[in-house]
């Protein structure tokens, strides 16, 4: 390892520092004692749907269409996700359901 | 009530609610924990990492930081980048993680993609203490996090059972997530921006690098999007 150890102890207080801004930064540039501005009130009732459609993609981002399973096993049990989450809405059951199903496919299908 | 009661009360609605992220993160955590013991790392670094840190994308990346040359401006900068994504949570969140005391402190710190997706959308049962229900949601999902890492750093060596695609419980609990707040919206617009657009950039920027791109083209649809949205009527998500 070519770091010493003082070294990757602040490397890891960066990364540290790095994630506790991202996450603070918000609630110190709008405070509670002031008015919140319209726009960023805006952003907070519409932008979780928007992030939520993100992290979908985001966790789907290795998926190729064009190589391998053309991410026919992503697809199949994401579909199956939202039908039985669709169908029961009980999340543990759609959540499980989905993952037993995903973990079929690419260990005895795929 | 008394305190005990009432903290009882709020862990029991708020657990059932973490059962996804327990065999998500004991996978991920694990999954993280064995890499970072096949590259070199005593048990220890996992442990500490996935407590101070509790961002599962960046402790892996920070894996590689700590294999590479010392570069702590190069830490800091990859940290912001790929955790952008956490501002959105904070913006959504300056209400809701307001008004419980010390706990927001915590809660602030452990907004992580899973925390935060639970605690916006999760409907709090009457008479559950708001402040313990997400500050229980939060702990839970650090525990689980914390305890796959170290796990896996201390045993990961040792297992050899096959739990190719478990990882598929994060995808699948994301998908549960949108559909709860789609059905809950009456306005289905920012869903379709948030879908289309990081579909979008993930084919152009490729899937190392659309997280950025996704974000400015999001902020900038819905910026254009907010007069037709705004008279559409209030949306009904809260």
């Amino acid at each position: 390892m070519r770091m010493t150890f003082a070294q990757r102890m602040i490397t890891i207080a960066m990364v540290v520092l790095g994630t506790v801004l991202t996450r603070f930064i918000p609630f110190w540039f709008f405070p509670a004692d002031k008015p919140t501005p319209k726009y960023i009130q805006y952003l907070g009732k519409t932008l979780p749907s928007a992030a939520f459609g993100l992290l979908v993609i985001y966790c789907l981002k290795n998926v190729s269409v064009f190589t391998g399973s053309h991410g026919a096993p992503e697809f199949l049990a994401v579909a199956a996700v939202a039908g039985l989450h669709l169908w029961k809405r009980q999340m543990l059951l759609s959540v499980a359901g989905g993952t037993v199903f995903y973990m079929l496919l690419v260990q005895f299908v795929f | 009530m008394g305190k005990g009661a009432q903290l009882k009360k709020a862990f029991k609605a708020a657990f059932p609610h973490t059962i996804p992220i327990f065999a998500g993160f004991w996978f991920l955590g694990m999954t993280y924990g064995i890499y970072m013991n096949v590259s070199g790392f005593s048990f220890w670094y996992p442990m500490l990492m996935s407590l101070t840190i509790f961002a599962g994308s960046v402790e892996f990346v920070a894996v590689n930081l700590l294999l590479g040359a010392f570069n702590p401006l190069q830490a800091l900068v990859m940290t912001l980048m790929i955790n952008a994504r956490h501002l959105f949570y904070g913006i959504s969140m300056l209400d809701r993680y307001r008004g419980n005391g010390w706990k927001d402190i915590y809660l602030i710190f452990g907004m992580c993609d899973e925390s935060f997706s639970i605690n916006y959308t999760a409907e709090i049962p009457e008479g559950v203490d708001r402040g313990w229900f997400l500050f229980f949601v939060t702990l839970l999902n650090h525990f689980y996090w914390f305890f796959g890492a170290t796990f896996g750093g201390i045993f990961g060596s040792l297992i050899h059972f096959n739990m190719e695609g478990l990882d598929f419980v994060m995808t699948a609990m994301f998908v549960v997530i949108f559909l709860e707040q789609w059905l809950k919206e009456k306005n289905h617009a920012s869903a379709f921006v948030g879908l289309g657009v990081s579909l979008l950039c993930r084919i152009a920027f490729g899937a190392e690098d659309f997280i950025i791109p996704s974000m400015l083209a999001i902020l900038g649809v819905l910026t254009l999007l907010r007069k037709p949205l705004e008279k559409g009527g209030e949306k009904a998500c809260e």
